[in-house]
Formats: structure tokens, C-alpha cells, sequence
């Protein structure tokens, strides 16, 4: 007995800078694994009021640009509304059933108050929570493009991981087309992410866009993610493609957050079918 | 109480400072200066350990709840306050009874440079490799390490040197 409280009373702060290390890598691991992380993360009430605080002042900086996004993005909406229009030249039609209307998107919006491009695993914060409806596991995407999925939310704030994060697989697709394959990031350049696991023989060109590919619960069909910029042709089955973002990640202000009305649905089908 | 009042202030104007401030400047892309670690080289040596490694440890937990970072910076500005000693003993050959009259401030240039950059880089270091957290890219967990190392050391001696002079 004696030994062990000299034993103790010798190494005390040893034993106590074990004890704290081995609560930071817990903390380290937690953080690594998506949906983990309910301890050290932005979207808690002091961070995020403190990061909410900070970005009210900031967001003047940002306000020219914010306007022209968003004339841009009616610019397209309303190109879209003209088409609309040529493809049913007739202006009335019978609606017969309003109830068989169906819906399977909603969309909110919300506003970046913090923002990480510089890290292998990038999160963001938003200033919208469970308050507003928002949950996990749902697209984050602004005009240009996606930004990421919805990781933890607290009452107020929501913290998003990036498509910027080592971590995130997100299904893509050549536009128009049905060969898809997974977005990945490398870590290395905040502006490019790469696509794997794209076969082969698909007719890809530098140049292409690429766009979601609806096979996910998360991410509706069609949002635009960026252009391919390099083809790696090496000798593999999978061709490695790097795609240039038309989002300009360091710079983002409101997003859109998507929610699947029919996740949960699909989610127990898919259950279900595992088992 | 006297004493750990500018402690107390010192404390949160590092961790906001580097949130705010340190974490935002991206110098060609990926290169911040950590300043916060200066909390280690600050904090004034005493008998008794366990109240600066947990501040240490604390001060890198609330700079890790900002950036989403995990535990990372805790880990990496604890490990740094508790080897802090064996450097102070071996560079400037102190033992128990000099502890109370130790400030980095009068001693030797040459010394405390070798103190403060051998701190640093441990830091930083350890930083960034668990910030890659893989063997892939490790090339620029070294640059990383060596242009935030210049950062900081270029901060902290430029920022030492003008409040010395001051007083």
C-alpha cells in the first residue's frame, strides 16, 4: 500500500498529463467519425453565438457580392420560368387533384458564421438549428453549387462538414447522364476534389460538369458541383478525375439547406432489405 | 488572486485572439502562426504543476470547440506544458529553488531562443500531424510545420521584443 501512494505521489504529474492526454484523443477520435462528435463541436450555444456575433459585423464586407449572387441566381430562375412556358404553350390547365400534389423537398435557408477550408476535416457552422427544423444528414448547397451535409445540430446552430473534409463521400454523375461515382477530397487544394470509382469507358472530357447523382437519401438530383479539369489515365479500371469547383469555398455566405421528406422512408426500405 | 487576475486576462485574449484573429489570416492558403502557445512560455513556473497543465489544457480545449478541431490543439499545447520543464532544466539549468525567480524575459537571448523554438516546433508538429491524421501527404505536415513555426517565432519575438522595450 505504501508503495503504490509513493508510486502515485512520484508520478502524480505524469499520471495526470496521461489522464488529460487520453481525454483529447478521445475528443480527437470522437471528432473523427461522422455523427460522433456531440462534444467538442462549433454548434454549441456559447461558440456559436460568439462565431453568430462576429459574422453580423463581417457580413458587411460581403454585401456586393451576396446581391450580385443572388441577382444571378433570379437571372436563372428566370430563364427557367421562360422555358417553362414554351414547353406548355397553353396558359390554363385543370388541375384535378390538389392533394395528389406531392412534394418531396423542402428547402430553408440559413447563414454561414463559420467558415474552415484549411484543414484535411473542414466544418462549417450555420446559424439555423433544430429551432428551424433542421436535423442531420441533409444537403447544404448555395447557387454556385454543394457545400456539404448537415452533422450536428444544437438548438440555435448546426454544424456542416464539408464536401471539403477527408471524410465526405458524396454521389456524383456526368451531367445528363447516368455514370456516376463518388466525390471525394484529397486534402490538398481547397478548389479541387476528386471523383473515384468512374468507369473507364465513360466518354469524359476536360470540361464536363458534373452534377449530383440523386442515388443518395441526402442530395436531390442536379446540383451542380464543378467541371472536370484532369483526367488521370493511368493504367487502373478506375479513372481518378479532378474536378474544379464552381464554388469558391473560402468565400460563401447563405446557403440552402434540403431536406428529404422521404429519407426516413427510404432508410427503413433499405433497412430492411440488408437484413 | 493579485497574481492570477492578468493570468485570467491573459488567457482569454489569447483564445480569442487566435480564434478570431491568428485563424483567419490563411497566409497563402494554409499557414497561421499559433500565438495561443505563448500561454506556455507566459505562465510563470511554479512548484506546483497541476494548475498549468490543466489552464494549458483548457485554453487548447476552447480554441478546439471554435475550430472543430477536436481535441488537437488540447493535446498538442498539453504535451508542450508538461515537457516544458525538462527543457527549462536543460537549457537554463534551474532546479526546485530558482523556480519563483525564473522569467524568460532576463535571460540570455541565445537560451531563450533555443527554449521557445524547440517548444514550438514539438508543437506544431504534433499539430499537424494530427491534423492530417495519415501517412499520405506527410511532406506538407513538414512545410506546414516549418513555415507556421517561422510565423509564430517571427510574431512572438517581434511582439517580446517591442513590450520589453516599453517597460
Amino acid at each position: 500500500m505504501q508503495q503504490i501512494i509513493y508510486f502515485f505521489q512520484k508520478f502524480k504529474y505524469f499520471l495526470f498529463f496521461i489522464v488529460l492526454e487520453a481525454i483529447a484523443l478521445f475528443f480527437i477520435f470522437n471528432n473523427l467519425s461522422f455523427h460522433k462528435s456531440k462534444f467538442i463541436n462549433s454548434a454549441n450555444s456559447i461558440t456559436g453565438g460568439i462565431y453568430n456575433t462576429s459574422s453580423e459585423i463581417s457580413e458587411y464586407f460581403n454585401l456586393k457580392k451576396e446581391n450580385k449572387l443572388l441577382a444571378e441566381e433570379n437571372i436563372k430562375l428566370k430563364n427557367l420560368l421562360a422555358k417553362k412556358e414554351l414547353i406548355n404553350p397553353e396558359k390554363t390547365f385543370v388541375v384535378i387533384d390538389s392533394i395528389k400534389f406531392y412534394q418531396k423537398y423542402t428547402y430553408s435557408l440559413a447563414k454561414i458564421i463559420n467558415n474552415n477550408y484549411a484543414y484535411n476535416f473542414n466544418y462549417l457552422t450555420l446559424d439555423k438549428g433544430k429551432n428551424d427544423n433542421i436535423d442531420k444528414e441533409m444537403a447544404v448547397i448555395n447557387t454556385k453549387g454543394i457545400i456539404g451535409i448537415t452533422d450536428q445540430t444544437s438548438k440555435k446552430y448546426t454544424r456542416v462538414q464539408s464536401i471539403l473534409n477527408t471524410n465526405s463521400r458524396i454521389n456524383a454523375r456526368l451531367k445528363n447522364t447516368n455514370y456516376f461515382g463518388s466525390l471525394v477530397w484529397n486534402g490538398k487544394d481547397y478548389n479541387t476534389v476528386q471523383l473515384l470509382d468512374f468507369p473507364r469507358q465513360t466518354p469524359i472530357k476536360i470540361g464536363d460538369t458534373i452534377e449530383t447523382g440523386g442515388k443518395s437519401t441526402i442530395f436531390p438530383e442536379g446540383i451542380l458541383i464543378g467541371k472536370v479539369q484532369e483526367i488521370n489515365t493511368k493504367n487502373t479500371t478506375n479513372s481518378n478525375i479532378n474536378i474544379k469547383l464552381f464554388n469558391d469555398m473560402r468565400n460563401l455566405g447563405h446557403v440552402y439547406i434540403i431536406k428529404n421528406l422521404d429519407q426516413l422512408e427510404i432508410k427503413k426500405l433499405e433497412a430492411n432489405y440488408e437484413e | 488572486m493579485k497574481n492570477s487576475l492578468p493570468l485570467i486576462l491573459i488567457f482569454f485574449s489569447l483564445l480569442f485572439s487566435q480564434v478570431f484573429v491568428f485563424n483567419q489570416i490563411l497566409f497563402l492558403g494554409a499557414i497561421n502562426p499559433y500565438l495561443y502557445i505563448i500561454f506556455v512560455f507566459l505562465y510563470p513556473l511554479k512548484v506546483n504543476r497541476f494548475p498549468f497543465l490543466l489552464y494549458s489544457f483548457l485554453l487548447g480545449l476552447g480554441i478546439d470547440f471554435f475550430s472543430d478541431t477536436g481535441g488537437i490543439h488540447a493535446f498538442s499545447i498539453l504535451f508542450i506544458a508538461y515537457i516544458r520543464l525538462f527543457f527549462i532544466k536543460l537549457y537554463f539549468r534551474k532546479n526546485k529553488t530558482d523556480y519563483s525567480f525564473f522569467k524568460l524575459k532576463s535571460e540570455p537571448f541565445g537560451k531563450t531562443f533555443n527554449y521557445v523554438v524547440t517548444l514550438t516546433v514539438i508543437h506544431h508538429l504534433i499539430y499537424f500531424s494530427f491534423a492530417n491524421f495519415s501517412f499520405e501527404n506527410y511532406n506538407t505536415v513538414i512545410t506546414n510545420t516549418l513555415f507556421s513555426s517561422i510565423f509564430t517565432l517571427l510574431l512572438y519575438f517581434s511582439g517580446s521584443y517591442i513590450f520589453n522595450k516599453t517597460e
